[in-house]
C-alpha cells in the first residue's frame, strides 16, 4: 500500500491502533464494513442472475421496428 | 419522401451501442429490483427503461458513462411511474411485502431480509444514494449525475444513510417477526467473513 487514498482506507490500515485507541469506533467501522459486504452481495446477488429472455426480445424486436412486425408474441 | 419518419437504417454505431447495452441489462435488473423492492415490478421497470433506452440511443454521447446514463434513465422512470400510480402505493407495498419473505435462495441467511427490510425504513434519496454507491460501485460523482443532484447532497445523503441503517440494524427497529433486536447485525456481522472471500476476488 504506498499511499492512504481516503481516509476508510487508512483507517483500515491502521487498524490496530484505533481498536487501541477508540474501540467504539473500531467497532462501528467493523459493522459498516460488514453492512456494505451485505448490501454489495445483495446487488451482485441480482447482478449475477440469468438474464429473462424477455430483454433480449426487446432489442431483437427493436432490429424489425421499422420493417413488417414479426407477428410472434 | 420527407414527410414519413422511416427509421435509421441499422448502423455499426447501433450496433456497438446495443452490445453495450445487452451487457448493462444485468446491472440495471439490479437497480430496478432496489428501487421497486419487487422482482416482478422490477424486470417491468428494467424493461421499460431498455427500451427508452434503445430509442433514446441518439441523444448518447459515445465514450462517456453508459451505465451512469441507463441508470438515470431508469430512476426517471421509476419516479414517473410512481407519480403516475400513486394510488397504487398500496398494492406495492403489499408487493415489496410479499417479496420481503419471499428470499428465494436456500443458502440467504436471515441477514439478507434484515438488511432489506432496514433498506425500506430510510427515506427514498438515502437509499439510492447508498445502493449506488455502496452496491453499484459508482463513484459518487457518478451517483450525482444519476440523480441529478449536487455531489455534495449525494455524500451526505450516503452518510446519512449509512448511519441510519447502521442504527436501524443495531435496534431492530423495524418489522421483525419475533427475533431479538440485535440478532440483524449479528447475523450480518457473522456473513461478512463468508461473503468477502468470494466477492473482493
Amino acid at each position: 500500500m504506498p499511499k492512504d487514498m481516503s481516509e476508510d482506507k487508512g483507517a483500515s490500515r491502521k487498524r490496530g491502533e484505533t481498536a487501541r485507541k477508540e474501540p467504539r469506533l473500531e467497532e462501528a467501522r467493523l459493522r459498516q464494513q460488514a453492512i456494505g459486504v451485505r448490501l454489495r452481495h445483495m446487488f451482485e446477488e441480482v447482478v449475477n442472475e440469468p438474464v429473462p429472455d424477455d430483454f433480449l426480445e426487446i432489442l431483437r424486436r427493436a432490429d424489425d421496428k421499422g420493417g413488417p412486425e414479426g407477428g410472434r408474441s | 419522401m420527407r414527410g414519413s419518419t422511416a427509421p435509421k437504417p441499422p448502423s455499426s454505431d447501433d450496433e456497438g451501442f446495443k452490445k453495450q447495452l445487452v451487457t448493462l441489462i444485468p446491472h440495471l435488473r439490479a437497480f430496478a429490483r432496489t428501487l421497486t423492492g419487487d422482482a416482478t415490478a422490477a424486470d417491468d421497470l428494467a424493461q421499460d427503461a431498455l427500451m427508452k433506452a434503445w430509442d433514446a440511443r441518439a441523444s448518447y454521447q459515445m465514450g462517456t458513462n453508459m451505465k451512469a446514463w441507463t441508470f438515470m434513465i431508469l430512476r426517471n422512470q421509476f419516479y414517473s411511474e410512481k407519480r403516475r400510480s400513486w394510488r397504487q402505493s398500496q398494492l406495492d407495498q403489499e408487493a415489496a411485502e410479499r417479496t420481503l419473505v419471499a428470499v428465494d435462495d436456500p443458502e440467504a441467511p436471515v441477514a439478507l431480509d434484515e438488511l432489506r427490510q432496514a433498506l425500506d425504513a430510510l427515506p427514498a434519496e438515502q437509499r439510492e444514494a447508498l445502493i449506488l454507491v455502496g452496491a453499484g460501485g459508482f463513484a459518487y460523482e457518478e451517483a450525482a449525475e444519476i440523480c441529478q443532484c449536487a455531489v455534495g447532497t449525494v455524500k451526505s445523503r450516503v452518510s446519512r444513510a449509512r448511519k441510519s441503517l447502521l442504527g436501524i440494524l443495531e435496534s431492530g427497529g423495524y418489522a421483525r417477526d419475533g427475533r431479538a433486536a440485535g440478532d440483524a447485525m449479528r447475523s450480518i456481522l457473522a456473513d461478512a467473513d463468508r461473503l468477502s472471500g468470494p466477492l473482493r476476488t
